[in-house]
Parts: C-alpha cells; sequence; structure tokens
C-alpha cells in the first residue's frame, strides 16, 4: 500500500474510536453522529480527561467505541448522572448521549433539570421519531400520523398527543446555554452538525453552562426504508416539524467567539 | 469531643461532613428534611458537592454518578422516596460502586404518614430493587448509635463495593440527645482502580451494570454473592442485655428495641428473667446468634414497629425449635414500654406453645383488644 499524505487522505478513524465494529444497523446516522463526537474530542485533544454518559436505548453500547472513560446510566437518567460526575470533577469534560425515548420520554424530568440548573455538561441529542432499540415503538418525537409499531394507524394526535420539540422547549430556560437543532442528512448539514458539536463541547470547556445539540437522524430498520430513501424521509418529513436553527446561544457564548 | 445536643438528623448530616463527605444529593420529603437543609448550608461552604434533585430518581443517579468518580458519596430519604430510589439502587449494586444511603422510615404504605415506623424493614434488607442483591443495612437505636455507625456504613460501603444503608425512623431522625460527634477530617479521595475520572495516561474505565451474555451476568451475580457471604462471615453486629439467665428474650431493632429496652428494665425489677437481643445489622442478618439463643430461651418475643418483617428472619434461625410471640404496632404508632412489658409479664406466666404463625396470632389478639 502506498503511504498516505496528508494531501490524499480522505478518511481516517479518529483516534478517540476504539478498534469496535458498532452494532448499528446499515445505514443509521449513529455511527455518524459517533463520529462527529469522536472527531471534536480529537480536535480538541479531550479524550484523556472526558467521561461519556451511555443511555439505555440503541446507544446503549456508545461506550464500547470511544477512547473515553464511561458509564452507563438508567433509562433516562443520564443527565442525573453526569451531574454527579461534573460536581465531583469539575474540570473534566461530561457528555451524554441520549436517544429520543431515553431523554424525550423516561427522562424528561433529568434533562429539564439539567438545563435549568445550567449544568455544565454537553448532551448530544438524536432524534430519530421512534424507540429505536424497543423495535420501533412510539417516541415524544415520532410524528403525527407516523406509523409505528405501537401506533399502526399513524399517531393520532386526538389520543396520542403531539411531538415535542426538545430543542424549542429547553431554550425556554435560563439555565441553558447553548441549544440547537441539526439534520445528518446530507453532507452540508453533517458539516454543520459538527460545528455545533464542537461549540456544545467548547460552551463546557469555558464553563459558560449547558449545551445541547439535537441531531435529526434516521431509522432505516424500523422505518422500513433504505437508508437512501431514509435520508430522504427525514428531509421530507422531519424537517418541516422540527426546524433547522440555533433556539438558545447565551450572551456569553455568542461574545466567545467559538 | 465535648457531649452536645444534637438532633438526630442534623448530627447525622454533621457527622457524614467530618468523616469526608464529598458529595450530596437529595430530595425534600419528612422527617428527614433536616439532613438535606443541613448539608445545604455545609457542604458549599466547605466547597463540596450538594445538589437539591428535581425528584429521588434525580438524586439517586446523581448520587450513582458521584459513586463512578469514586467520591464519598450520600444520599437519604424516607419511605415513598425510597421507594421511587429503587431503580437506581439496584444499578448501583450491580455497577459495583460504594453508595451510602440514609433510610428514615415513616408510616405507610402510600402516603402513609410521617410518624415513625419500620414498615420498610423487608424493602432494604431483601433488595427492594430488581435483580439479586444484598445491601448492608446498619439499625441505630439512638442519635449516639447512628453517628457511630455512619464512618462504619462508610467503610463498609467501600470495603465491598456496595450499598450500605443507615434503617432508622423519624423518631430517631427528629429527637434530640446528647451527643458526641467524630472530630473534623481531611478530606482524601480514594484512588479506586475502576474510578472514571478520565483516561488520561491509562486504559479507559467502564462502569456499566449491563451483561448482555447471561453467562456473564451469572458470573456478576456470584461475584456479588461471594461478596455477601464474606459480608455475612464478617460483619454481623449485635448488642445483647440481661441474657445471661434470661427464660424470655425480646428481639427488637432500632427503636423497637430501644422501647423494649425500657420493657425488660421494668420487668427484671419485677423479678423476670427477660434479655433483650439488638440486630445492629439488620442485613446480614444474625441469624446463628439467634439460633443459639433459641436453645437457651424457652420464648422469643418479637417486638417491631411493623407487621413482623424481621419476625420472619427469626423464624428463619430458630426453626421451629422455640417457641415464638409477635407483638407489632404498625402505621406510624409506636408502642409504649407498658405495652411490651404486659406483653413479657403475659408470655413469662403462659406455657410456652409452638404456633404456626406467631404474626396471625398477634394479630388476633390485637383485633379483639380493639374491640373492647
Amino acid at each position: 500500500m502506498a503511504t498516505m499524505t496528508p494531501e490524499n487522505l480522505v478518511y481516517e478513524r479518529p483516534l478517540a474510536f476504539t478498534d469496535t465494529p458498532t452494532h448499528y444497523c446499515p445505514g443509521c446516522t449513529h455511527g455518524t453522529a459517533h463520529r462527529l463526537v469522536a472527531e471534536v474530542l480529537d480536535e480538541m485533544n479531550l479524550t484523556g480527561r472526558t467521561i461519556g454518559v451511555a443511555p439505555v436505548g440503541c446507544a446503549v453500547f456508545a461506550y464500547n467505541y470511544f477512547q473515553t472513560d464511561f458509564v452507563e446510566a438508567p433509562h433516562g437518567r443520564a443527565p442525573a448522572m453526569a451531574t454527579g460526575i461534573k460536581r465531583c470533577l469539575p474540570d473534566r469534560i461530561v457528555f451524554t448521549y441520549q436517544g429520543d425515548g431515553d431523554l424525550a420520554s423516561i427522562g424528561t424530568g433529568e434533562i429539564i433539570h439539567a438545563a435549568a440548573r445550567g449544568e455544565n455538561i454537553t448532551v448530544i441529542f438524536i432524534n430519530n421519531a421512534n424507540f429505536g432499540m424497543t423495535g420501533g415503538q412510539m417516541a415524544p418525537t415520532t410524528l403525527p400520523g407516523q406509523k409505528t409499531t405501537s401506533s399502526p394507524n399513524g399517531r393520532d394526535v386526538e389520543l396520542q398527543g403531539y411531538p415535542i420539540r426538545v430543542a424549542e422547549m429547553l431554550s425556554t430556560l435560563d439555565g441553558a446555554g447553548y441549544v440547537v437543532r441539526r439534520s445528518l442528512h446530507d453532507p452540508t448539514n453533517i458539516r454543520k452538525a459538527k460545528k455545533a458539536i464542537r461549540t456544545a463541547f467548547e460552551t463546557q470547556v469555558r464553563g459558560l453552562g449547558f449545551s445541547l445539540v439535537e441531531l435529526l437522524s434516521t431509522c432505516p430498520s424500523n422505518w422500513n426504508l433504505t437508508p437512501v430513501e431514509s435520508l430522504t424521509w427525514l428531509e421530507e418529513h422531519m424537517l418541516p416539524y422540527y426546524p433547522l436553527g440555533d433556539f438558545k446561544v447565551a450572551p456569553s457564548i455568542t461574545a466567545a467567539k467559538i | 469531643m465535648a457531649r452536645e445536643l444534637w438532633e438526630g438528623n442534623q448530627a447525622i448530616a454533621e457527622a457524614a461532613v467530618r468523616i469526608g463527605l464529598e458529595a450530596y444529593f437529595g430530595y425534600p420529603i419528612t422527617p428527614q428534611n433536616e439532613i438535606l437543609e443541613w448539608l445545604s448550608r455545609r457542604m458549599p461552604e466547605l466547597g463540596r458537592a450538594f445538589v437539591q434533585a428535581e425528584a429521588e430518581l434525580g438524586a439517586i443517579n446523581m448520587v450513582y454518578g458521584a459513586a463512578c468518580t469514586g467520591a464519598r458519596v450520600m444520599t437519604s430519604s424516607s419511605s415513598p422516596g425510597i421507594s421511587l430510589m429503587q431503580e437506581g439502587l439496584s444499578y448501583i449494586a450491580g455497577t459495583e460502586i460504594p453508595v451510602v444511603l440514609v433510610n428514615v422510615m415513616r408510616g405507610g404504605p402510600g402516603l402513609g404518614n410521617i410518624a415513625p415506623s419500620q414498615g420498610d424493614y423487608n424493602q432494604i434488607c431483601k433488595g427492594g430493587g430488581h435483580g439479586d442483591y444484598h445491601p448492608i443495612v446498619l439499625a441505630p437505636a439512638s442519635v449516639q448509635e447512628a453517628v457511630d455507625l455512619l464512618p462504619l456504613a462508610f467503610d463498609l460501603a467501600e470495603k465491598y463495593l456496595t450499598i450500605a444503608c443507615l434503617l432508622l425512623d423519624g423518631s430517631i431522625g427528629q429527637m434530640m440527645e446528647p451527643v458526641e460527634l467524630p472530630p473534623m477530617r481531611e478530606v482524601k479521595r480514594r484512588e479506586f482502580p475502576w474510578a472514571t475520572t478520565g483516561a488520561n495516561g491509562r486504559q479507559r474505565h467502564v462502569l456499566t451494570s449491563i451483561y448482555l451474555e447471561p453467562n456473564d451476568e451469572e458470573q456478576t451475580n456470584i461475584r456479588l454473592l461471594k461478596r455477601w457471604q464474606e459480608v455475612q462471615e464478617k460483619e454481623i453486629r449485635y448488642k445483647e442485655y440481661y441474657l445471661e439467665d434470661a427464660d424470655v428474650i425480646v428481639v427488637g431493632f432500632g427503636t423497637a428495641g430501644r422501647v423494649a429496652l425500657s420493657a425488660v428494665r421494668a420487668a427484671r425489677e419485677q423479678g423476670i428473667k427477660v434479655g433483650l437481643f439488638r440486630p445492629v445489622t439488620v442485613a446480614p442478618y444474625p441469624y446463628a446468634r439467634v439460633a443459639e439463643l433459641a436453645s437457651q430461651a424457652k420464648t422469643l418475643l418479637v417486638v417491631e414497629m411493623n407487621s413482623g418483617q424481621m419476625l420472619e428472619d427469626v423464624r428463619l434461625a430458630v426453626n421451629g425449635r422455640t417457641p415464638i410471640e409477635f407483638y407489632g404496632r404498625l402505621g406510624g404508632v409506636v408502642p409504649f414500654p407498658d405495652e411490651i412489658l404486659a406483653e413479657i409479664q403475659r408470655v413469662a406466666r403462659e406455657t410456652p406453645k409452638m404456633v404456626a404463625d406467631p404474626a396471625k396470632v398477634w394479630l388476633q389478639r390485637m383485633v379483639e383488644t380493639t374491640k373492647k
């Protein structure tokens, strides 16, 4: 094999990754989200002083893929665990990685109060509009009319209520520092997502408070679509309901010019 | 140190501070609020971690996270709050990390009341969360004993990588007694080889309670069980009073044991050969010692502020060899010494007889008494 020079290197495994193939389904954007986090950890040289908190859900085994120390939280409780870690080790970097069942359903109490306290942690929030690991049941983020294994006729808002827009909801809290939504459906948006993740970790490194990046993601297996169809479905159905944008950027973060 | 007048909850909180508590997370619930309130002032002024969580669910998971860093961490709650914490306690047990829990019981079930009770003995001693695990449970009968057992709770939790629980009730939590507190010690963060503190310059640490492969989970359970057996062999503690020549042996823990001691003293003055056995560790339970006492006594009288939860452990130890009697008060009612004295007198007077279920006989008697 020819020696790789920086000029022709187009892909390499981030140093923050372990040498472990992920268990995610083909076409799922969890892998992309993991990679973005790992790249940011590399770029900011944070791996040695970071502790990750894995959720219950598809990302339950996230701790297998990162070189950082990791703990595995009970369902929805990752922000509380992260709080306990950060309060004992304020100079370390603590992030949670949570799906929408974990964060927006069973874990609403923990995430709202972590944000309200201005807990100096970073949250990577994967919104794929269903419970992935348990087989594609309806999540709080499931779109009106969307069919899932527990809303077989499509989510009926009269009976099952409306989706929760997590980023917008948390942005109303004074304690929240940096709360944005990005998407992982095409390269342009993936680059923007990475920039947001970088800003979120920079927010924590500088002690500027709670940061959360919501990432719209695909779930081809449970959506019953091909990976490519899933990307299109996300763009056509999720983007209108979950607009991308910066919902809260505290003045101190703007002033820091990250 | 001088003896000072302290309220139980505050004494426990201040003792925790002095023996190096690094982090506390809690949620208000009566009758243990003074622990949270005391620490809300003391911890921040010493630069230590304190968070009033949004719920007991949050509190126990903050404790879980803090314990993963190797910090000396504690929470406290009362019955309904302890119920909410069971999820986290099971995870903590499965992750094999040290945590101290102060459990100030109140009347139940449900919202119950805020009066002293021992109704949560089974919940904590028999592992109220899911899965096979055993917390260490210490049951003080006075404020001084609570303060003295607290450092032991931390030491045991850290030695056996488990949950150690101080099990008391609202009366010990809220009464004021003269007490000698431990001296202020410097906080020393222990260097546990498993702590998640950042993987700088070492292999990364992962703390989890998930073992997807059943054989791995079985091995984990076996590891927990072996550790528990070691606890059972080495860490049994109890107090004995007037047992040398006792025909009737009263068995009671915590407040019930303390009230029973007054009754035993009164009975001794009347010439009744009665003594008291008071387990201090209710988990691990002193089965062997109770079995020994059962061969000495004509009758055992178990006294509790519940429907006979520890009675089951006594029956297990006695194994049908000696008659057992039971006397309980429920729902937040604390027995008076006179009531227990009357039971001692009755038991000493009557011919001991084996019954299938002492609690059933007691309940019948209690219903009849209430009718009158």
